[in-house]
């Protein structure tokens, strides 16, 4: 069988480049084959990388497979040696069957969504490409080709987002999104250097490998002395909170929302952010190891965890509610992996990418249900309209609150959450904790903003306008069809997977994941208290009857509420003003000194004393020396040659060097 | 001297073209003033003396650290000076660049220079025969000959077929450019007395020479190769000069004019000078650095397209200084990445500048906009030279920014710390460039009515997007070809550093 993990190699390739091939085709042949092609083209390839994830993936776990495979030489110099390369392990499989399921999906949606679009072609190949290198960053077997996808689904990102380039509010989103995720690239980078520095690779066995030798020494980063794999993770995970949006670079997600509504549920909910928490599994090696690093983890994913929840409360566009619900969600998984519950973190990772994406999907329905209305304000009473989006949107959210019953049956959502919180809470520590506090809390804020979403949307007074209501009808079935898998995988994918990510997770990984043993809270999790298994389930239900109880028995209150606490209210709902806050601290400054380098660095210091000074000193003492010429040229040849003549004379008769 | 003396024909075959189209082309025996027929001679010339270069790369063996194709005649016996050419795997990548992008220019410049045609491609083909001179000189007179004689058809390009303030812009970089010259002159001067010779090869295998001296001799050649090059604060020449000079002007001047202060660093400073080399070594860093951080901030304050670019090839040359003075391998490796990535990319974005200046007639960004709705070509075009100016994984920028930053961070974290900025800033000026260029509303009804990219265009362009995805995904195609003799350079620059040392 030394045949095998060949074979499982040319699929894996299969699976990461079709989508390219798709990419390529509509994107450069879109004009030539139209636009049906291109659709037909991408989803057909999209849908295959799909099928042959699942196929793969079923293969790695049965056969335990873990394998690295070279393919090019990508960088040399010296003993730094970087390969093209393919990591087939546990953890790539489950990341290709999750970005791929969702990508497939989303690929038919946008046909039905994006039907009175231009541009059609253009938009299938983005989708495309981004997949692409959304599977080269999980498939990568060291940090540069990690890097390579990182900043290529961050140029997808980009494109897609400013997809309508006429807009204004989208090109400043794309640019923020862009700019923010550089940010945390520039200490990703940093963290790539300085591992080339101590390990002598960047290949992430060799990295390993060495991990515990290092674990304990220190170096000299920035004139100071740092513990290595501390300070190390710490550059790392600064990428993370870009490409993840947690607390500090979290400004540009929101935004992003400016992209079309398909763009958001696959980068801005299901994949691309998610790429930070994934980086953190694949590092768990390195993680391990820094203590400093992973504290560090837990109180942004912490922190990240309430602050998007309780932004996520206030806000009115529907897209922005599950936006900030995706930053905490994210929070969510930072923490289980900051508490070394790397397993808990991807199993939150993959429940989620099905019910957000769900969610979001069926967010754009109602949008185009309601030709373009975002505003919740401007919404209500849609189920009678559109019944199949409301029930498909009440699946994600059941998913997203987490409603189950433990022992019996829940939705995915239910299964991996109570895995973080438990993992949490078991970890022991204050940290720990403090993050299961501060989770559960979330619980109760998610299930409300939820339902908030659900209850302003399709209950209540219909507020819609005349002009909407006349042209409401339920989306078509090429949009709705799509979510159905979806659904399906938000209804099941926790109650299928979870002895895999639970309980038979040491199996389950291999290598692919490692925890030190005195880190493992994940058996002490299982066996948590009954007050503490019941507890997100109980906070879950409270949140959705204060929930009901604010929108549907008294719809009066909250208006009240928010003019009682008037400036706290503000507060939140202007995001606690950080947009504001950074525009003063970077982006103005960034543009005075450029100003001020330019005008007086350059054209008054540099030019006036240098060359400008310089030529109108000699302009005048060349005017004196000779009157006779007129044209400039000739004085500049007679100084020359002057000049020339003196250093000649100098160099034959007289100076000794 | 038996065989066929492949690098003078290939140095003055552009020569022999452009005096065929001065003595030969009169303008009064055609309607269009023999501007065609210019053209066309000149587009042969220089294709041919890419297809000369090309059988140059393919008979150079990488393996062979010293020069080949040596060509030596006894010129001015009195003087010790002989005509020595020969190269080496670090110039044989300059003297291909140079042989690259001048056809190209050519190409582009058929359509946008429209007066004097006959005299602009004697211009540019004279400038071919200095570039290839320049990189393929082993005399230091001759190297000084080819080096300054750059400056006569550079100056004239910007005089002649410049835009509005050409004058001042064409004075002030014969005149910067000058300043450095002559020191590097008194510079040659005293090496060629210190060593009783002319020849380069020679100077750089004796012993060394006394330190006070080196370090004087240093400085002046640093005078020359920093405002060559250009590094902070030698660099204000350089945008008046782009925003003058003509399409093909600019792209020559960033693409292989600035590469010849890297040469001469690499050549002279590294080889010939190592131990004032190292002396100066943070000198040359902190330059670079201020260069990288200075050149990044004063870009995002542009309202002139080709001054954002200049500004953006100051903060480029800031890396290749940090990469060869951090004097570390990939420090070395990620200098020459960034050099040839910087020719084909500034190049690149030099000529599409060309593109729109040709159809508007002003580099006023705030004159376009939206331009991704009409010009859907023109914008992918625009797109992939901007990502590789932004140094994105899998196109040539990044791989020389990495190992550059990668170098740095060996010598001392704050360096890496510091130009990793640059990384930052480079995505904010160039993507604010390419949105008020491409999106937002197409307001403007003369810019709607630009064409898309023509299939002369096109032309242009395809070669240098291969170039530059090439040399991002798979550099070794590059790399192997300079990587020994880069290696022996290190290693003989560091050998004679230590030596000092102990």
């Amino acid at each position: 069988m030394t045949t095998f993990p060949c074979d499982l190699a040319t699929v894996c390739l299969a699976i990461v480049f079709l989508p390219l091939v798709g990419a390529v085709l509509a994107g450069l042949l879109g004009r030539m084959i139209g636009d049906k092609a291109s659709q037909a083209v991408t989803c057909a390839l999209v849908l295959l990388s799909a099928l042959l994830s699942a196929f793969a993936a079923a293969w790695v776990v049965e056969d335990k497979i873990e394998l690295t495979q070279p393919l090019l030489t990508w960088i040399h110099s010296g003993t730094l040696l970087i390969d093209w390369g393919i990591q087939i392990d546990t953890l790539t499989v489950v990341m290709f069957a999750t970005v791929t399921a969702v990508s497939a999906m989303v690929h038919l949606y946008s046909i039905g969504y994006m039907a009175h679009e231009q541009g059609k072609s253009r938009f299938m190949a983005y989708l495309s490409l981004f997949t692409f290198f959304m599977l080269m960053l999980v498939c990568a077997p060291n940090l540069l080709q990690m890097f390579f996808g990182w900043e290529g689904v961050g140029l997808m990102s980009y494109l897609l987002i400013n997809f309508w380039y006429e807009r204004p509010s989208a090109n400043d989103a794309s640019m923020k999104a862009f700019l923010v995720n550089r940010v945390g690239d520039f200490g990703f980078l940093l963290g790539i250097l300085g591992c080339f520095v101590v390990f002598g690779s960047i290949d992430f066995r060799v990295i390993f490998a060495q991990a515990p030798e290092v674990a304990s020494s220190s170096w000299i980063f920035l004139g100071h002395s740092f513990p290595v794999t501390t300070s190390l993770c710490l550059l790392l995970f600064m990428g993370a909170m870009g490409k993840s949006a947690q607390l500090g670079l979290h400004t540009w997600l929101p935004d992003a929302m400016e992209g079309p509504t398909p763009v958001s549920a696959l980068i801005h909910a299901a994949t691309m952010v998610t790429a930070g928490v994934f980086m953190v599994a694949r590092m768990s090696p390195l993680f391990e190891y820094a203590p400093g690093a992973l504290a560090f983890v837990t109180i942004i994913g912490a922190l990240t965890c309430v602050f998007a929840a309780v932004i996520g409360l206030t806000q009115f566009d529907i897209k922005r509610v599950i936006a900030y619900s995706t930053m905490s969600q994210l929070g969510y998984m930072f923490f289980a992996a900051g508490v070394s519950a790397y397993s808990a973190s991807i199993f939150h990772l993959m429940t989620h990418a099905f019910f957000k994406s769900l969610l979001f999907l069926g967010a754009g329905s109602v949008i185009h249900v309601l030709s373009g209305e975002q505003d919740m304000r401007k919404m209500g009473a849609l189920w009678r309209v559109a019944p199949v989006t409301y029930s498909l949107m009440l699946v994600g959210a059941l998913a997203l609150a987490g409603i189950g019953i433990d022992g019996l049956f829940g939705f995915a959502g239910f299964y991996s959450k109570d895995l973080v919180l438990n993992a949490a809470l078991a970890n022991g520590t204050r940290l720990g904790f403090f993050a299961y506090a501060l989770g559960i809390m979330v619980a109760f804020m998610t299930a409300f903003y939820t339902w908030r979403l659900l209850f302003l949307t399709f209950h209540g007074a219909a507020r819609e306008s005349a002009e909407v209501r006349e042209r409401m009808h339920e989306s078509s079935w090429v949009m709705l069809a799509p979510l159905f898998p979806l659904a399906l995988g938000a209804v099941v994918v926790g109650a299928y997977a979870y002895d895999w990510f639970g309980p038979e997770r040491a199996s389950f990984w291999g290598h692919a994941i490692f925890v030190r043993d005195a880190h493992d809270s994940m058996d002490a999790a299982e066996h948590v208290g009954v007050f503490f298994k019941a507890l997100p389930m109980i906070m879950a239900v409270l949140g959705i009857l204060l929930a009901f109880f604010f929108y549907i028995a008294k719809p009066s209150l909250p208006g009240a509420v928010s003019a009682a606490f008037g400036r706290w209210y503000r507060l939140v709902y202007r995001k606690f003003y950080i947009d504001e806050l950074y525009a003063i601290l970077f982006i103005k400054p960034a543009r005075f000194f450029g100003e001020v380098l330019w005008k007086k660095g350059d054209d008054q210091i540099i030019d006036g004393f240098g060359p400008d000074g310089f030529s109108a000193l000699s302009l005048r003492l060349a005017k004196r020396v000779s009157a006779l010429q007129t044209g400039y040229i000739y004085h500049y040849a007679f100084a020359m040659i002057l000049g020339v003549a003196a250093f000649v004379s100098w160099f034959f008769w007289g100076g000794t060097p | 001297m038996t065989s066929f003396p492949l690098l003078s024909v290939m140095t003055f075959l552009p020569l022999a073209g452009a005096l065929l189209l001065f003595l030969f082309v009169k303008e009064g025996h055609y309607r269009d003033g023999g501007a065609r027929l210019s053209q066309g001679i000149a587009l042969a010339v220089s294709l041919l003396a890419f297809v000369l270069s090309c059988v140059m790369l393919a008979r150079f063996d990488p393996s062979y650290t010293g020069f080949q194709m040596m060509e030596s005649v006894v010129w001015l016996p009195s003087f010790g000076i002989a005509y020595v050419k020969g190269i080496d795997g670090i110039s044989v990548w300059f003297v291909m660049i140079s042989t690259i992008l001048t056809p190209l220019c050519i190409l582009s410049a058929m359509h946008s220079v429209k007066v004097r045609v006959k005299e602009f491609m004697i211009a540019l083909l004279v400038l071919e025969t200095m570039m290839i001179g320049t990189f393929t000189a082993l005399d230091f007179f001759l190297f000084y000959l080819f080096f300054e004689g750059v400056l006569i058809p550079m100056f004239l390009i910007i005089g002649v077929w410049g835009g509005a303030k050409r004058t001042y812009a064409a004075y002030k970089f014969f005149l910067y450019t000058l300043l450095g010259s002559v020191l590097m002159l008194v510079a040659i001067l005293v090496l060629v007395r210190h060593f009783g010779s002319t020849s380069m090869v020679l100077a750089m295998v004796k012993d060394s020479i006394p330190k006070e001296t080196a370090l004087w001799l240093w400085l002046a050649f640093f005078a020359s190769f920093a405002i060559k090059t250009p590094m902070w604060p030698f660099h204000t020449w350089l945008p008046y000069a782009h925003v003058e000079a003509p399409t093909a002007g600019s792209v020559l001047l960033a693409g292989v004019l600035l590469k010849m202060g890297c040469y001469g660093f690499i050549r002279i400073s590294l080889q010939i000078l190592p131990e004032a080399s190292h002396f100066f070594a943070p000198m040359m860093i902190g330059l670079s650095l201020v260069a990288i951080v200075y050149a990044s901030l004063v870009a995002l304050a542009q309202t002139d397209v080709k001054k954002l670019i200049a500004y953006s090839s100051v903060a480029h040359m800031g890396y290749v200084t940090l990469g060869l003075f951090s004097f570390t391998r990939q420090g070395f490796d990620g200098a020459m990445m960034v050099i040839l990535s910087h020719t084909f990319v500034a190049g690149a974005l030099f000529l599409c500048v060309g593109v729109i200046y040709d159809r508007l007639h002003t580099r006023e960004i705030s004159r376009y906009g939206g331009m991704a709705t009409t010009m859907p070509k023109y914008a992918t075009v625009f797109m992939v030279f901007t990502l590789a100016a932004i140094g994105l994984p899998g196109t040539s920028g990044f791989v020389g920014e990495f190992l550059t930053m990668q170098g740095a961070f060996e010598a001392n974290s704050w360096y890496a710390f510091v130009a990793a900025f640059g990384m930052i800033l480079s995505a904010a000026y160039m993507l604010w460039l390419y949105r008020r260029l491409f999106f937002g509303p197409l307001s403007k009804d003369d810019v709607r009515a630009m064409p898309d990219l023509t299939k002369r265009e096109m032309l242009v362009f395809a070669p240098l997007l291969v170039l530059v995805l090439w040399m991002g995904i798979y550099p070794a195609s590059f790399k192997n070809v300079y990587e020994p003799t880069l290696d022996k350079v290190l290693t003989v620059v560091q050998n004679k550093v230590h030596e000092v040392r102990l």
